[in-house]
Formats: C-alpha cells, structure tokens, sequence
C-alpha cells in the first residue's frame, strides 16, 4: 500500500518535474487522442448518411384495381414473416387516391380528369423496406416465388417496381459497402501510425532517463518500484490528453454543427453533447492505456541488462 | 567477506582488464585499490556489484556466488553495498532529501523512518541547509558528499566508492576522505579506488595495487607505490 502510494506520487512529481519533455509527450498524445475522436466523429457522419440513404431505397408492389383486401393482408403477414423485412406499410385504394389528390392539388386539369372518371383509377400498393439494401434481391426473389404465388399474389399483382429500381439499388449497394470499408481501413490505419509515433514519443522520454534507471537499479530499487513510476507518468500524459482533446473537439463541432448540418443532415455539436460520455470514455481508456502499455514495454529493456 | 578467485575479464583480444586476479577483503577492513587509469579499477569495483560478469574465476560475496544470482536476489544483495561514483550517479530530478530517501524507500523502509533518518544522515555529511536543493544546484563536493548519505543512510555491510575524488579539489577530497574513515571506524567495510598518493597516503591502512589486470602489491599498511 505504501509502495502504491510512493510510485503515484513519484509518477506525479516526475510529470511535473519532466517540464517540457512531458508536455511535448502529452502534445502526441493528444493528437493520437485526436485523431481517434475525429475518426469516430466521421464515422458518425459516415453512417448516418449512409443509413439515410438507405432510407430512401425501397421496393413497391402495386396491386390492380379491385384487388380483394383480405389478400394483401395475407401476403403483407406473410411478407413481414421474412427475416430481411424491415417494414411493411399499406396503402388502400381510397389512401392512394387521397394521396394523389394531395400530391397534384395545384394541379387543376389533373384533379378535373380523375373527377371526370368518378372511380378510383388507382389500386393499393404494399411498400417494403428492408433491413439491408442488399437484402432486396430475396425478397423480390420471395416475391417471384410459389410461396407468394399460392397466395393469391400472381393474379392481384399489377407490378414491383424493384426490377426498375435494381439498377440503382445494386449501385447504392457497392458504394455502401465499399464506403464502410474504405472508413474502416483509414481508421485503421491512421489508429496504428497514432500509436506507432505516441509509443516512439514515449520510448524517447524514458530513453532520456536510461541513467536514472540504471543509478535506480544499482541503489537497489524494485522492478516495480522504477517501472511505477514511469506508467503512471503514463497514465497523466494520457488523462491530461484526454482533457485537452474533449477541451479542443467542443468548439470544433460547434463551429462544423453550425456551418456543416444542411450538407451532412447530421448536427455533430448535438452529436458530439449527447455522445459526450461514450466519447470521454473511448478516448480516456485509449490515452491512459496508450501511455502506461508504451511506458511498460519502453522501460523493459532497461531492466532486462 | 569478498572473495575474488582467478578472476579474468577480457574485452578484447587486446584489452585484459583483469588477469587472474584473486584476494579477499575482510569484514571492517578499508582497502584502498590504486593503479594507472586502465590497470582495472573499474573492472574490479563492477565484478562485486555484477555489473559485468567475469571471463572466468568467481567472485564471492560471503558465501554467495554473485553472478550466479538471480534478478531478483541481485537487487537484495545491492541494497547489501552502498555505491559512490566518481561522476554521483545522483537522481537528476530529485532533491537531495528524495535521492537519499529513495535509497530507503528502495528497501521497504516507513515514511517515520524515512523521515528520522534522511535529515540525520544529510547533517552527517554537512548538507543540512541543502536539504531541498537539485544536484545541479550544488557544487562537485556537495554532490559527492550527498551520493555518499545515499550510499551510507541504508547501513550497508560494504561500501565501494569507485574514484570518489576524481572530481574535487584538494579540500573536498579531504572532507570526503574524512567520511569514509569515520564511516569505517563505525564498523563498515570499505573498498575505494583511486589513483590520487594523498589520499591513500593520509588513510594508512590496506593498500592493493593494480597494474595492467594484475595485483602486483597488497600491503597491510600500505602507501601509494607505483
């Protein structure tokens, strides 16, 4: 317990002794700690445009005109039965005409024609949402099938619109999936260089104390008691990092939830407040964890000799 | 106490260090060991700390076989022996209090008897009103003086002080001198190297004499003879 206690003070004192040497050691870990919060940030972004569009993808069954209610329940239950289905919404006859009349009330000839006709020009459609883009193919393929065949789907279909749309929906698909993993390996990458440069920063500091380290050894101190001190001198660079990061980050993403919400549909100053805790911890861990496993493996070999 | 038997350390094919070196320092004794720079001072003084191992022979401390220890029982037996260095080997960062109270703290000791015995062991050697000060903010004779409060404050069976007036002048190596014979007289086995006549002249006890890796005098009450 008096060890403890002797190597957080010894780690605190060192700190604030080290001057300049520990700043510079906390200046790379805040930019790692950085670099780590931009990338989540992105990938914030990232995802939410991407959930966006696929928001706007899905596929519509129009049924013909007249088609029995009873059969679209059926088909709707047994679509909603599917896995990939995310969502399946019904529009009646009656909904789509009220719909129509809505959409073109300005325009006059229009409105004039369908009261010309007196009845509903228009049939009821079934919208389908999947879980994932890619997961339209099955359930335009469940369509096509028996199954959907023998209830009755064949003679109410009048037309899916998914063959019109697969074009565009296979595209959005390889760009989706090609964009995630594009995010994923500059986030991986950019994560290792961080690390590689804050543990060489670090490895640099202790370098600079190789002749304490070996007076230490000769005056008879523990392993511990040399390598304490040093990882959590370790453990402040990567706290003090993670304050000056959080510090930076918050009128950065003011400025951007200000000036960049309209482009990217997404307020990160919102995004930043409400995820606040999440963030505070996944930079705090990787700071404080970065600097006390740096300090540990750069100290090993001056105590191995 | 030390043993040295048929000790040999070879760097190179043309640089003996030791060569075949083999004598034993008593309890309570003060040898002086003289010699040129290069006779194999240094060499010596690293073979009892197990700083470097030796190209054949043993090296004994009491009955322990110093470089066949461990890590760990290393690190017990150098808390065994205090170490003063003709550069300090000082802690940089630390202020003369905490150099001396690391050395304590090294071996486990309270905060009550770190604070009882740090200040006693700075007025020992005359640095009381430095107690707060960096090394760098004392002079050669005041460092050294601190780097022998650390090596002394443990109590230690032996001291080995490697050119501890490499450094100083003529005043503060008869300060310094002072202290190792007074640490001795209280009991403590010392070892020193140098290659300064007076001081080992003024200290009248055991004197062995290097020469290019061997011992070629050991005399009881020896003077400097080269």
């Amino acid at each position: 317990m008096t060890n403890l206690r002797r190597i957080i003070k010894a780690g605190f004192t060192n700190f604030r002794r080290g001057g300049l040497v520990s700043w510079a050691a906390v200046l790379i870990v805040t930019i790692t700690l950085s670099v780590i919060t931009a990338l989540v940030l992105l990938q914030a972004v990232l995802s939410y445009s991407l959930a966006q569009i696929k928001d706007k993808v899905d596929v519509t069954i129009y049924f013909n005109v007249g088609a029995p209610e009873d059969q679209i329940t059926l088909l709707k239950s047994s679509l909603e039965k599917l896995p990939e289905v995310a969502e399946v919404t019904y529009t009646s006859a009656e909904e789509a005409l009220a719909l129509f009349r809505e959409r073109h009330k300005d325009d006059y000839p229009t409105i004039q024609a369908l009261d010309e006709i007196k009845e509903n020009p228009l049939g009821a459609y079934l919208n389908i949402r999947a879980r994932e883009v890619s997961q339209y193919e099955t359930i335009a393929n469940f369509l096509k099938s028996d199954n959907a065949l023998t209830l009755g789907g064949e003679g109410i279909i009048d037309k899916v619109n998914y063959h019109q749309n697969k074009l565009v929906i296979d595209r959005l698909n390889s760009i989706i999936s090609g964009a995630q993993k594009l995010g994923f390996l500059i986030t991986l990458i950019l994560i290792v260089i961080s690390i590689i440069i804050t543990f060489n920063t670090i490895r640099l500091t202790i370098f600079i104390s190789k002749e304490e380290i070996g007076v230490m050894r000769l005056v008879g101190a523990s392993n511990t008691g040399i390598r304490g001190p040093f990882m959590v001198e370790g453990a402040i660079y990567g706290v003090v990092a993670t304050l000056v990061t959080l510090f930076i980050f918050w009128p950065i993403t003011h400025f951007l939830g200000k000036s960049m919400t309209e482009f990217w549909g997404l307020n990160l100053y919102d995004y930043y407040l409400s995820n606040f805790l999440q963030i505070l911890i996944l930079v705090l861990l990787s700071g404080v964890l970065l600097g006390m496993i740096s300090s540990f493996l750069a100290i090993r070999k001056y105590l191995n000799k | 106490m030390i043993y040295f038997n048929n000790v040999s350390k070879v760097y190179n094919k043309d640089g003996v260090a030791l060569d075949d070196v083999t004598f034993s320092v008593a309890g309570g004794e003060f040898v002086s060991v003289v010699g040129h720079s290069g006779a194999g001072k240094t060499t010596l003084v690293k073979m009892i700390l197990a700083e470097d191992r030796p190209t054949a022979g043993t090296v004994f401390f009491e009955s322990v076989n110093i470089h066949k220890l461990k890590n760990g029982d290393l690190t017990k037996l150098r808390r065994r022996i205090g170490v003063v260095f003709q550069d300090f080997k000082l802690l940089s960062n630390k202020t003369a209090y905490e150099n001396v109270a690391f050395a304590m703290e090294a071996l486990g000791k309270t905060d009550e008897e770190i604070a009882a015995d740090v200040p006693h062991v700075l007025e020992l050697v005359d640095l009381g009103n430095k107690v707060f000060h960096f090394p760098h903010q004392m002079s050669g004779g005041e460092q050294q003086r601190l780097a022998i409060a650390r090596a002394i404050v443990n109590q230690p069976e032996l001291i080995i002080a490697d050119e501890p007036t490499g450094n100083l002048d003529p005043i503060n190596t008869f300060e310094v001198v002072q202290i190792f014979k007074k640490i001795n007289d209280l009991g403590t086995t010392v070892i020193l190297t140098t290659h300064n006549r007076g001081v080992v002249d003024s200290i009248q006890k055991r004197v062995v004499t290097l020469e290019k890796g061997k011992i070629i005098r050991d005399d009881k009450e020896g003077k400097y003879v080269l």
